[in-house]
């Protein structure tokens, strides 16, 4: 372990420390035991069930719909098209229009004339159960007169094509430029560029993938007088009441958001969901509760997807190996509408293409693109894992045209520890950190020069199973968000986070958090932060978090910005209670503030050991209130909100050695050792925990995960028979390891570990197959890497990316394979799929 | 209707179903089990799993009416009366083997049944035996560690796995 001791912190850490303890989770017991308040899980009396019919088609006029018959089903109440909800059903929000002239069609929740994707909702059945719901699904009749759908983002942007929503005129949503140049942060790019001895040019495509978070969407909405209650397996209980507000013109002092047990979101549960505004619409024209809770075929097809970017990215520099530009241009798939952070997800990654090298030039565009799919939006990474794929993925292309080991590369190029606080070329400044203590780390876990030398035997052996070993030196930008950067980049909102303390006159805690966890283990490193700066114990912590009325500010979680952000909220309430405690000990000690320190959560008199008062004694006199100063409140309690200055950034070394089986194609990764900082650990089993999560997403992008659509714009991989979410068994073990340099950005000295794994993986375990069978004439595969292709890519040329296989299991599990992807004359879909 | 019978967590019930509905229906919406969830459509998630019989099944692969006379094991019923942890559950815990706890439930269950036919599994052997059920969150290998510590001590073993987090 590498630590700096000379950065800003105020956690002392030591063996008598909360913070840096493996502590078990509070969150375990009830989730072991089945004790759990999931949202499906909720029965109101006189509860009503909801069912969604979807449009097949994916892009048609609706000239017809006949739901007579679906009303007539024994259980139905009533059954509501777009057209009875029209004029109430007001727009998804969109919360980041990237730029000024953005063309956002609007997004209803249910579609009044026009289904713009498969799967599209068309119509509401409202019924007795969920059955009798579900069965009047099929009894609604719609017709169609069906549009060319839209589905290949290059023939998309070129001049005659289909258009997605023909008033716009385009399929551009919007232009986006990010040039360093302009923006006074770097070089001119096409000098650099013209000027270079070394270009190199790539096309790589980052595919679309789902979120597939473990737990359906659900919703639940009470509806009281004027009031309502909303439970939903959301993200971002306090972001999703505010736009209720908004899209329903409900007030929102008369809505409440809670977000009980929510079972992942990765992203995909950062969003206002047509079926939250649907159920609210429908509890509040029935005045009756209701409930929708999607099965998991509605969540692939309907809940937003990620990635899905085309991407060209062109590298310069010299002979000797020192880069000297960057240039990048996205097509970046937006989908059939903006939900809310749909086009500022490539917007977000723009400033992390150049990842940790020192460019001196750069040049970033990007086209948001509709197409008639289902809306992209936030994924584990959301805009930085599509980055870091492209300059790792480019990093490797330059070594093997300069004839270059690829680490050597990397390390003449990147920021030098000693550089730290570094202003890149896209103008962010990198906070802490030290790449070569990382790398040297992860090559000592892997074993990287018996692996060499290995790969080397069976390269000169020609064995059918060759070896290679490739690379990801990534860094992200974490702590979403400081506010005035966000508002720089016309994000609807702030990023700061909200927290408060209520001392009760037991002497217990609990600590209110506006970040909103969904199985990162907040309950259990708050309650450390707290025990650590209150001097109390662990035990006597209670975290409360994702209800509205409990915990009234918050952003959520999202962005790994909950510790860093979130946490230190609840650090700053906590020094203010501590303050607000000093008065009241200084009085019932009758001793000046000065004269007392605070210690192990108790106020004594300096140089006078034994006397003193313990802030949870205190927290009881203040309640009796019986003797407390006179120009003070008899109240300890604490309210904080803290908006970070600046981005963190957690960075690290993943290598993968990666077997290639050239006779079947056959992937299997070897070993994957990874060496992550991450700043400050506070619980070392919760950041453990996340890398390996983010690991086995970030591979199963390089695996086995598309999202497939045929020519037609059906999701072929609709079901978890084929949208292959990887098992146990298809992933390896992880031999992580982390570096410690502190975050400067905040006391806690946390830089977020959520994203992390997922970001760093993808483009190690690609570079890794390349680095197998680049002897053979290979320089690409596209993701994922199933055997098809990589067989293809081996002995047809190519990216072995013109016939997809999607849900193929390269460790030998169900084969279900689909050819969706073939080219043919009347789709456009090409070799993109 | 069917009339259908079955001691589900060392209580019996009966109960009027539907013949089409599905055990984990019946368990979730007629009698209040709502500790087993529902994570798919197609059999692939296994997060619904509970004993029938004493043996592993997704409970949306069988009908309630197939369980009539059975005896059924949810998650809500492996603890011990008094409240003691059921070793795997212990153990999931120890070892830091869920984060959201979704598809924990059906985790555990399934454990349990490959610990019942394989007493001392290889990591590789738990991999295979629980590829059934799928977790979003953990990446499994400390789903791993955790059946392999229960394993350990189910036989009474002091073998214990590698730690997790040590090495912070």
């Amino acid at each position: 372990m590498t630590v700096t001791e000379d950065a800003a912190t105020t956690q002392v850490q030591g063996p008598d420390k909360e913070v840096g303890k493996a502590r078990k989770r509070k969150e375990d017991a009830r989730l072991i035991t089945g004790r759990t308040t999931w949202t499906d899980n909720m029965v109101l009396p006189g509860m009503l069930h909801l069912s969604v019919v979807r449009s097949p088609v994916a892009h048609a006029r609706i000239t017809a719909i006949d739901v007579s018959a679906a009303k007539e089903s024994p259980g139905v109440v009533t059954v509501l098209t777009g057209r009875d909800l029209a004029d109430e059903q007001g727009s998804i929000p969109c919360a980041w229009p990237v730029t000024p002239d953005m063309k956002n069609p609007g997004h209803p929740s249910i579609a009044v004339d026009r289904v713009n994707h498969v799967g599209e909702a068309v119509a509401v059945i409202v019924a007795r159960s969920r059955t009798a719901a579900a069965d009047a699904v099929e009894l609604v009749d719609v017709d169609y007169d069906l549009l060319p759908p839209v589905l290949d983002m290059e023939e998309a942007v070129r001049d005659g094509a289909d258009l997605v929503h023909d008033d716009l005129g385009t399929n551009t949503s919007y232009h986006f430029v990010f040039d360093a140049g302009e923006a006074g942060t770097g070089g001119d790019t096409e000098q650099a560029f013209a000027d270079a001895d070394v270009v190199v040019s790539r096309r790589f495509v980052n595919q679309r993938l789902i979120p597939a978070f473990m737990e359906p969407r659900s919703v639940v909405v009470q509806p009281q007088g004027d009031n309502y209650t909303m439970w939903s397996a959301t993200q971002i209980p306090h972001i999703l009441r505010v736009m209720l507000a908004m899209v329903t013109g409900i007030p929102e002092h008369k809505l409440r958001v809670i977000a009980p047990d929510v079972g992942g979101g990765f992203g995909g549960k950062l969003q206002v969901n047509p079926e939250e505004i649907l159920a609210l619409l429908v509890a509040r024209r029935l005045g009756k509760p209701v409930k929708w809770t999607e099965t998991r075929s509605e969540s692939l097809m309907t809940a937003h997807h990620g990635r899905d970017q085309v991407q060209f990215i062109d590298v310069a520099a010299d002979r000797e190996g020192n880069v000297k530009g960057l240039r990048v241009r996205l097509l970046a798939d937006m989908g059939a509408y903006l939900r809310l952070i749909t086009p500022g997800v490539p917007a977000l990654g723009a400033f992390m293409f150049p990842g940790i090298y020192k460019f001196p030039a750069y040049r970033f565009e990007c086209d948001g693109v509709f197409t008639n799919k289902v809306p992209t939006d936030a994924y584990r990474g959301a805009g930085r894992p599509e980055a870091t794929f492209a300059v790792e993925r480019i990093m490797d292309e330059l070594a093997v045209e300069l004839g270059m080991d690829p680490l050597e590369l990397r390390r003449k190029n990147w920021i030098q520890s000693q550089e730290f606080p570094f202003t890149t070329v896209a103008g962010l400044e990198y906070d802490s950190g030290d790449y070569d203590a990382a790398t040297q780390q992860a090559l000592d876990l892997l074993g990287y020069p018996e692996l060499r030398e290995e790969q080397r035997r069976r390269r000169e052996s020609n064995d059918p199973v060759q070896l290679g070993i490739g690379f990801s030196t990534f860094t992200e930008m974490c702590g979403l968000a400081p506010s005035r950067v966000l508002g720089s980049l016309s994000y609807g909102a702030g990023g700061w986070e909200s927290a408060s303390i209520r001392m009760l006159p037991t002497g217990k805690v609990e600590v209110v958090t506006g970040s909103t966890p969904h199985g990162q283990g907040h309950e259990t490193a708050w309650s450390q932060l707290v025990a650590d700066q209150l001097g109390v114990p662990f035990e006597d912590v209670e975290v409360l978090h994702g209800d509205t009325a409990v915990a009234p500010k918050g952003m959520d979680t999202y962005g790994s910005r909950s510790l860093v952000v979130g946490g230190t909220a609840v650090l700053k309430a906590a020094d203010k209670v501590i303050a607000k405690a000093r008065k009241v000990a200084a009085h019932l000690l009758e001793a000046s503030e000065d004269d007392l320190e605070f210690t192990g959560g108790k106020f004594s008199v300096r140089g006078t050991p034994g006397s003193g008062l313990g802030i949870q004694e205190i927290a009881l006199a203040v309640f009796a209130a019986h003797d407390y100063p006179e120009d003070v409140e008899p109240s300890i309690d604490a309210d904080a909100t803290f908006d970070p200055v600046n981005f963190s950034f957690p960075h690290g070394t993943h290598v993968c050695a990666m077997e290639v089986d050239t006779d079947t194609g056959f992937v299997k990764i070897r070993k994957y050792a990874c060496v992550d900082d991450v700043g400050t650990i506070v619980n070392p089993l919760i950041v453990e925990g996340q890398v390996h999560g983010g690991l086995a997403q970030g591979i199963a992008q390089a695996l086995y995960e598309e999202a497939v659509y045929d020519a037609d714009g059906n999701l072929t991989t609709g079901t978890f028979v084929d949208y292959l979410v990887p098992s146990a068994a298809d992933l390896p073990h992880f031999d992580t390891g982390n570096t410690v340099h502190v975050a400067p950005g905040n006391p806690i000295g946390a830089k977020g570990v959520g994203e992390a794994g997922c970001i760093a993986s993808t483009p190690a375990v690609v570079n890794a197959a390349l680095d197998a069978v680049r002897h053979l004439g290979v320089s690409d595969i596209r993701m994922p890497l199933t055997p098809e292709r990589v067989w293809r890519a081996i002995h047809q040329g190519g990216d072995g990316g013109d016939r997809a296989t999607a849900g193929s299991n390269a460790y030998g599990g169900a084969q279900t394979e689909t050819t969706a992807g073939v080219s043919t004359p009347q789709s456009a879909l090409g070799g993109d799929r | 209707m069917t009339r259908v019978s079955m001691q589900v967590d060392g209580v019996t019930y009966t109960d009027e179903v539907e013949p089409r509905t599905l055990l984990v229906h019946h368990l979730r919406e007629a009698l209040g089990k709502v500790g087993t969830v529902v994570g798919c459509d197609t059999s692939n998630c296994g997060a619904c799993t509970v004993h029938l019989d004493g043996q592993a099944v997704k409970s949306c692969t069988v009908l309630a009416v197939q369980a009539d006379g059975a005896e059924v094991t949810t998650i809500e019923g492996i603890a011990a009366p008094d409240g003691t942890l059921h070793p795997v559950q212990k153990a999931f815990h120890e070892m830091h083997g869920l984060q959201c706890g979704y598809c924990t439930p059906g985790m555990i269950m399934a454990s349990i049944d490959l610990l019942k036919e394989n007493p001392d599994p290889s990591d590789t052997e738990v991999r295979e035996g629980i590829e059934g059920n799928l977790c979003r969150c953990t990446g499994y290998q400390n789903i791993v560690r955790a059946v392999q510590q229960a394993a350990g001590e189910l036989s009474g073993s002091a073998a214990t796995p590698e730690t997790t987090g040590a090495q912070a």
